[in-house]
């Protein structure tokens, strides 16, 4: 699964689409479309990994209608 | 006007199950009623889009999955579900969905998988499995704008009877060109691709780079993997080959 599969979720918490936006990994510097990058879902909450390194780049979990979004391996996205 | 029609796409929406239709042993193409779906004009979703859907059990259980939509815009929304055997909401949706179901609707969602007349070709669309579904959408679309872009849809099925849309595809409309290859088994008077795509299948399929061609590739991500890397291998600039990787949320 890939970034395309969150777009709603995405834009839920972004307010807009982020599909075609450019993230950068914090770890390895590589730079993907939020489309590329690859998604999991373990369970509780959506994992988005940079496909060159697979560290984390963003955590988000939804509990109680709200959700919590952890961005910190990203160096930058927009 | 603008506020209003971002807030329709981001919220969830009741939707109805207009029909079911049967197209291969484990897909099933629903037709979906929204009341407030966009309509033919600005508003109408894009090909290659798809639709957020959630269903909430009797004790309140909520699980939500991503479907390609079906349907070129303008088209009644459709989405074409493949079911997982361990899947929360594909065993639902292409066994027991009945119409009259009442379910959520969320988007159209996606900028990235998106086809327009405008974007231009020639075009490749590689397909696995049920990742044929937002091609076919792309290649309803084009013949509903009049695009004359040359269209190859390689398409890889496990064997026929899992090839999805086959009566449509068997009388592709003119400049679209559908190979098959079929995996696993093949009828006995087969004489297509019978493997996995590879390397030799594309650079025999795929434009040539120098005809600037854009390559649109949906299915598992091992799939999506091989043949992107093959196109990159084949000299398609990496920007102009889009991806769309389905796969179980285990995955």
């Amino acid at each position: 699964m890939d970034g395309n599969a969150i777009g709603g979720l995405l834009a839920e918490v972004f307010g807009t689409d982020m599909t075609m936006a450019t993230a950068t990994c914090g770890s390895c510097g590589a730079v993907s479309v939020v489309a590329e990058l690859a998604v999991y879902m373990p369970g509780l909450g959506t994992v988005v990994r940079c496909r060159s390194c697979d560290s984390v780049l963003m955590v988000f979990v939804s509990l109680h209608g709200t959700t919590c979004t952890d961005l910190m391996g990203l160096a930058s996205l927009g | 006007m603008a506020g209003t029609a971002v807030r329709g796409r981001l919220t969830w929406q009741a939707a109805t199950v207009g029909s079911v239709t049967r197209e291969t042993p484990s897909t099933v193409t629903l037709r979906l009623e929204v009341p407030d779906w966009p309509g033919p004009g600005a508003s109408q979703h894009r090909a290659g889009q798809h639709v957020d859907i959630r269903l909430t059990a009797d004790d309140g259980y909520q699980a939500e999955r991503a479907y390609s939509i079906a349907a070129a815009p303008g088209e009644p929304l459709a989405i074409t579900v493949e079911r997982l055997d361990d899947g929360e909401v594909s065993p639902y949706l292409t066994e027991d969905a009945r119409p009259g179901d009442q379910l959520e609707v969320r988007g159209p969602i996606g900028g990235y998988f998106v086809w327009e007349a405008e974007t231009g070709g020639p075009l490749l669309l590689a397909a696995g499995g049920s990742g044929v579904v937002p091609l076919r959408a792309i290649v309803r679309e084009r013949s509903l704008t009049g695009s004359s872009v040359p269209v190859r849809l390689l398409y890889s099925s496990r064997s026929w009877e899992d090839v999805i849309y086959s009566s449509e595809l068997d009388s592709p409309p003119d400049g679209v060109e559908v190979i098959h290859t079929l995996t696993r088994s093949q009828p006995p008077s087969w004489h297509g691709y019978a493997r996995r795509v590879d390397r030799q299948m594309l650079a025999e399929v795929a434009w040539p780079a120098a005809d600037r061609p854009l390559a649109y590739v949906c299915g598992p991500t091992s799939f999506v993997e091989s043949v992107a890397a093959g196109l990159v291998g084949l000299g398609y600039p990496a920007g102009r080959v889009k991806t769309e990787r389905f796969g179980a949320t285990g995955q």
